[in-house]
């Protein structure tokens, strides 16, 4: 009987990720005199303006300083179309590979119970401890010139650092947690009964996911891709040691805005620096509708 | 016999959760698992399905050795403790989808689905979700979900223990009644010994991954083989509901 109310119990921390900030709100609600409410929310506020509005606003009104035509020029220059593509590429194959590996991992380690488990789930959160930078320099020295598999890698004619694959490698990197930390915990707190049920009715692997296990962690999922996304595109640490800031060829769009504005060139940087607010705000527009989502399906079940 | 346990043992990580266990079932019988918590009666059951696989030991159903056979080729039901329907699947797609897998027609699915619909007395609940309903009405489902596909035997773990015990009471009466009706060999598992006496025909009693005695309940009320029976069936009845 307690064994049971204490697997709901974690179920409800885990699996109602999305929805826990409903919960602090109403029982906030409940306990708060209004002073303090409105002290609260004026610092966040004064805070979200400083640290958010403000500079998107700079964003914009620098990108437009010099008026549309320039902030087209800009935006059209043959390099800033290639380090958008590049950033696109860099994204979409970080957001994909990540997406297969989280699910085999979480898949791995819900239904499974072997020897290094735990520490199999910790070393999947290294990216999220460990500088960028350092992501970006450990590649290097894997494969690069110097690196161990330099020779190797040479003697095949395989490019990787200073190279595009360098770039896509240290996105993956860096990215490789987002998609597993949102779907392990809700494919945990549904435990392996449901899949060893239906394998008893002689389902196969394959049905057993798509049936039992994927409609469980479907929403998740969407959340954990779109995190893993954004993140994708913001990244600079990492692909800035690997890249070399090859124009035209390893430049991503943040590099590339990086390059303009330390060349004085600030109306086209913050004009690349608009493609990435737009494709932010995108992202963010994308995950507020995951999570209405996610929070209207949770109230049916 | 129906169902052979020969010399099995099984251990986890150097636990030894099943040692030694010896044990028949006759066709047609309703037997229990009883024993303190942790004494070894999940693993058994387990076993038996082929979702673990013992270390040493033959199992048997039907005279024929299943160790290599995979659990959905033994003719199984199982209903897990916690029931662990589909909870995406409406009443209905839950009972149908050992039928589905199977690749049954869609006429004899409907026609097996509405009859235990009937059975369980649940007719107009199909189209619920096990969300929501009660938890009597969700282990009816699961009971009639592990049915479908007419297995040979049926294993139930703990099919009470998340009912409260009203329920719990009317529950196993049902239980006993439906499984009489279907006439399907049954082991169920419970650390009630009370729910063993009223609902089971034979008692396999286990302690510490042992077997300590087999038999009906009065035999083992009469004639407790060893000290461990007698305190555990003793000490049972003291604090009993009665
Ligand atoms: N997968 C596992 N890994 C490690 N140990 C296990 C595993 N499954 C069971 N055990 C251990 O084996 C012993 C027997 O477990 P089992 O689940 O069979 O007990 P039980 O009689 O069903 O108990 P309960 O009434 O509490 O359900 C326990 O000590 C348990 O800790
Ligand atoms: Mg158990």
């Amino acid at each position: 009987m307690s064994e049971k109310k204490k697997k709901s119990f974690e179920q409800d921390i885990t699996g109602d990720g999305i929805n826990s900030i409903k919960k602090v709100v109403e029982t906030h609600n409940a306990a708060s005199d209004g002073a303090i409410k409105y002290v609260l929310i004026g610092v966040c506020v004064v805070f979200l303006f400083v640290m958010l509005v403000l500079p998107l606003a700079v964003v914009a009104v620098n990108a437009l300083k010099e008026g549309w035509a320039a902030y087209r020029e800009a935006v059209s220059d043959e390099y800033t179309i290639k380090a958008f593509k590049l950033t696109l590429i860099a994204m979409v194959t970080a957001t994909v590979v990540n997406t297969i590996f989280g699910i085999f991992a979480s898949y791995l380690l819900s239904k499974f119970y072997f020897r290094g488990r735990e520490l199999l789930a910790s070393l999947i959160d290294i990216p999220l401890s460990i500088s960028p930078v350092i992501a970006g320099l450990v590649f290097i020295l894997t494969f690069g010139n110097i690196g161990w598999m330099g020779d190797f890698l040479k003697s095949h004619d395989i490019k990787i650092v200073f190279a595009v694959p360098g770039v896509i490698l240290a996105t993956i990197f860096v990215t490789f947690p987002f998609v597993f930390r949102e779907i392990f915990p809700v494919m945990n707190a549904q435990g392996k009964e449901e899949e060893e049920a239906a394998s008893l009715m002689g389902a196969g692997g394959f049905t057993i996911f798509l049936r039992i296990t994927f409609p469980h962690m479907k929403w998740a999922l969407l959340y954990g891709v779109i995190l893993c996304a954004a993140r994708a595109m913001g990244e600079f640490g990492a692909v800035s040691v690997i890249s070399g800031h090859l124009r035209g060829k390893t430049n991503t769009l943040p590099l590339h805005v990086e390059i303009l504005y330390n060349e004085f060139n600030t109306t086209a940087a913050f004009a690349v620096s608009s493609i990435l607010v737009l494709l932010a705000l995108l992202i963010l527009a994308a995950r507020n509708i995951v999570e209405w989502k996610a929070e209207t399906k949770q109230k049916q079940t | 016999m129906y169902v052979e346990m020969r010399h099995i043992n099984k251990t986890f990580d150097g636990f030894r959760a099943s040692d030694d266990v010896n044990f028949g079932i006759e066709r047609g019988q309703l037997a229990a698992l009883l024993g303190p918590s942790g004494s070894g009666k999940t693993t058994i059951l387990r076993m038996i399905a082929g979702l673990d696989k013992p270390d040493s030991g033959d199992i048997l159903i039907d005279e024929t050795r299943v160790n290599d056979l995979p659990g959905s080729k033994r003719g199984i039901g199982f209903v897990f403790q916690n029931y662990a329907l589909f909870r995406y699947m409406t009443v209905e797609e839950n009972i149908a989808f050992g039928l589905k897998v199977q690749k049954k027609s869609r006429q004899e699915i409907t026609y097996r689905v509405e009859e235990l619909l009937e059975l369980i007395s649940m007719k107009d609940l199909g189209r619920r979700y096990p969300h929501q309903l009660s938890g009597g009405q969700r282990q009816r489902v699961a009971f009639a979900r592990a049915l479908a596909p007419s297995p040979q035997l049926l294993l139930l773990d703990e099919p009470f223990a998340a009912i409260d015990a009203k329920v719990r009471r009317e529950l196993r009466t049902w239980l006993k009644d439906m499984i009489d009706r279907v006439k399907i060999t049954s082991i169920f598992v419970t650390h009630d010994q009370e729910e063993a006496m009223e609902v089971a025909g034979t008692i396999i009693l286990t302690n510490q991954g042992r077997i300590e005695q087999i038999g009906t309940p009065e035999e083992i009320c009469k004639n407790p083989k060893t000290e461990f029976v007698a305190d555990f069936i003793d000490v049972k009845l003291g604090t009993g509901h009665f």
